[in-house]
């Protein structure tokens, strides 16, 4: 109901158009954004991204967006729409627009398709994401050494993959650093509805939390941890201005080098998603070394533990595998053996479980 | 730990209370505004933009009643001047509303302001447990009360409050004892708007101070479905407020406690409740129609 489409036309492109024939048309670029980029969070980071890109490749590339549109069946109209409109490359930007996206994908072979956080690929859709839980465990460092009361809260989004990734993480870099902390979850099931947030964020300070994460998207809780005194992680986004008191550190996701890359790929030829099982390789999937995930400045902790956060960091950027075995579950059965460690693809199908120092059971 | 527990249920009802004792308002004079949730947006992203400015908390909660009232005011000139469909037209207006609100709250992502400074009464808010629920809130929420008790007293002992009662159970004979139909339903209509005003205003001033677009995720309907839930008596909604805020608060604690019931099936509680109200109170017709204006929802012409 409240989609407006917004055009891009490039000035400069429109100009070389009707200047005459030498100028190569543009290569159209289409996105779909689940909210506008008021969010300050999620779409707000791809619209930066966005415009990295056209600022990168100029008029070489036309960019079009479409904000609010909603997952499920009005996504695959507007998929649908911005493929007749002669958009080459479509990016999908949230979770629910995989079906509709792979459906539509079927019917204009010609037009890639690039989805976000999804896992279902095909000869012309590939996917794309962020080792969002890279910064998650470095996260789960710091909150280990910062908690004095070994509560920490988390406020988890919906019980996805990509969730279970993070909050594993997190669990694992806590226990690292604390053994004997634990986490209490509260699944929002909302990516961003700000007073339901801050409702869960005081309900857990009210439970003796002094270390907070969230994997929801608007600054709500980090509000809470300021008022309350205590201290949290922002996330999609520097949310220092919000909390300038309790922000330990902020994951950025920085989506500029993933954009450009496929679509320099569509560019010079290159794009593929091979023709393996799945097509798994036309799934992108890189984090903190690639600089597709940025840790903001550590503040508001001790110098030993901001030793560590970096050293933490480093780790990763490094190449160490967060999920290497031996991992055990809350009820102690070991879930990740020694000597094993998830690989990519059992990274989307084995994290379904609660990694020891995380409280309670899985939503069913 | 539950004192604050039960602080935050207290505090997450407020904007429901004044939304929801607003539209009761509008409706007891007849006329359904379903842009409830247009109005809190609106209010809710000017009372921020002035709060920001002036750096005065008290300007933003009366920017946010006057953006309300103005939203509403357009509201009750179709519905009322123009006599379009009471349903249509506010649906109209929340689709308006947070269009609007998204489109001048563009400037004010990613800024804070502080809450309110709450007035703690000195020696009652020391008092041991009931000093810290009952003496140490925000004037706002206090007023919440107030307005409560205010339009009770007003429906239900004031002679206005019996014309406007009057006029919402039959506007033609209301007519042609000479009572101002449309000048009344205005003046609901306006009261429901800065209702809405002041709850959404409470969302970025009080409950997590920043402007984000659709903040209020459903709340105005939650507030149009507790005036049915309390049949239409003030007291009710308050009541009916703080079990929905009671059971919202409630799942959240109940996950941290690690609870095992699906927290899914908690977050349907609320609107759960408020189907076996409905249900309860349609099974019983008298009770019922004790309470529910017979003109709700009709469209008035004098001529008829």
């Amino acid at each position: 109901m409240k989609k407006f489409i917004k055009m891009m036309a490039l000035t400069a492109a429109a100009i070389g158009m009707s200047a005459g024939a030498a100028v190569a048309e543009p290569l159209k670029v289409g996105f779909l954004y689940l909210t506008t980029p008021g969010d300050h969070g999620w779409t707000y980071a791809h619209e930066l991204a966005r415009q990295e890109v056209q600022a990168h490749f100029g008029d070489k590339v036309e960019t079009t967006f479409v904000e609010n549109v909603p997952e499920g069946p009005d996504a695959e109209r507007v998929v649908r729409e911005l493929a007749r409109q002669g958009n080459q490359v479509i990016f999908g930007t949230s979770f629910g627009y995989m079906d509709p996206m792979l459906k539509v994908s079927k019917d204009f072979p010609d037009v890639k398709f690039e989805h976000i956080t999804g896992y279902k690929r095909s000869g012309n859709m590939a996917t794309g994401n962020i080792r969002f839980y890279e910064g998650r465990y470095v996260q789960g460092i710091v909150a280990g050494m910062m908690t004095k009361t070994n509560k920490i809260g988390y406020i988890a989004p919906f019980p996805i993959p990509e969730a279970y990734q993070g909050l594993n993480a997190f669990a694992i870099g806590m226990r690292e650093a604390n053994p004997n902390a634990e986490i209490m979850v509260i699944w929002a099931n909302t990516w961003a509805d700000p007073v339901k947030e801050a409702d869960a964020a005081k309900v857990l300070v009210a439970q003796g939390a002094d270390v907070m994460a969230q994997h929801t998207d608007t600054p709500a809780m980090l509000q809470t941890a300021e008022k309350a005194g205590i201290h949290g992680f922002g996330q999609a986004s520097d949310m220092k201005e919000f909390a300038p008191n309790a922000q330990l550190f902020s994951s950025v996701n920085n989506w500029a080098p993933y954009y450009i890359e496929k679509i320099e790929q569509v560019l010079d030829g290159s794009w593929s998603t091979g023709d393996g099982p799945n097509h798994w390789a036309g799934n992108t999937w890189k984090g903190m070394a690639d600089g597709y995930l940025e840790l903001t400045t550590f503040e508001n902790m001790p110098a030993n533990v901001k030793a560590a956060a970096e050293a933490a960091a480093a780790k990763v950027k490094g190449g160490h595998n967060i999920f290497t075995g031996p991992i055990k579950d809350n009820k102690g059965n070991v879930v990740i053996k020694a000597g094993d460690a998830l690989d990519d693809g059992r990274l989307w199908s084995d994290v379904f479980f609660y990694a020891e120092g995380i409280q309670g059971e899985m939503p069913g | 730990m539950y004192e604050e527990l039960i602080l935050t249920v207290l505090m997450t009802s407020v904007p429901l209370v004044y939304a929801a004792i607003g539209e009761l308002v509008v409706e007891r004079s007849g006329v359904l505004n379903l842009g409830v949730e247009g109005m809190m947006l609106m209010g809710a992203v000017a009372a921020f933009g002035v709060a920001m400015i002036s750096g005065s908390l008290f300007l933003g909660v009366l920017a946010g009643a006057l953006a309300g009232m103005l939203t509403a005011s357009l509201f009750g000139i179709l519905v009322l001047g123009f006599a379009t469909n009471q349903v249509a037209t506010g649906l109209a207006l929340t689709i308006f509303g947070t269009g609007l609100s998204g489109l001048v709250g563009a400037p004010l992502i990613g800024k804070a302001i502080e809450g309110l400074p709450q007035i703690s009464l000195p020696v009652l808010s020391d008092l041991p447990v009931v000093g810290k629920l009952v003496f140490s809130h925000d004037l706002v929420a206090y007023g919440s009360v107030v307005v409560v008790v205010t339009v009770a007293y007003f429906l239900k002992r004031t002679r206005a409050g019996l014309v406007l009662r009057a006029i919402g159970d039959n506007h033609d004979s209301a007519h042609a004892l000479g009572y101002p139909v449309l000048g009344v339903r205005f003046a609901a209509v306006l009261f429901g708007g800065m209702m809405a005003g002041i709850g959404g205003a409470y969302l970025p001033l009080m409950l997590t101070p920043h402007w984000a677009e659709g903040m209020t995720a459903g709340r105005g309907w939650i507030a149009l479905a507790l005036v049915v839930f309390a049949s239409w008596m003030p007291w009710r909604v308050l009541v009916g407020a703080l079990i929905f805020g009671g059971i919202t608060i409630m799942q959240l604690a109940g996950q941290a406690e690690g609870w095992t019931i699906p927290s899914q099936f908690l977050s349907m509680l609320p609107y759960l409740a408020t189907i076996i109200v409905l249900v309860l109170i349609s099974g019983n017709r008298e009770f019922a129609l004790a309470n529910s204006p017979a003109c709700l929802g009709r469209a008035f012409h004098a001529g008829k």
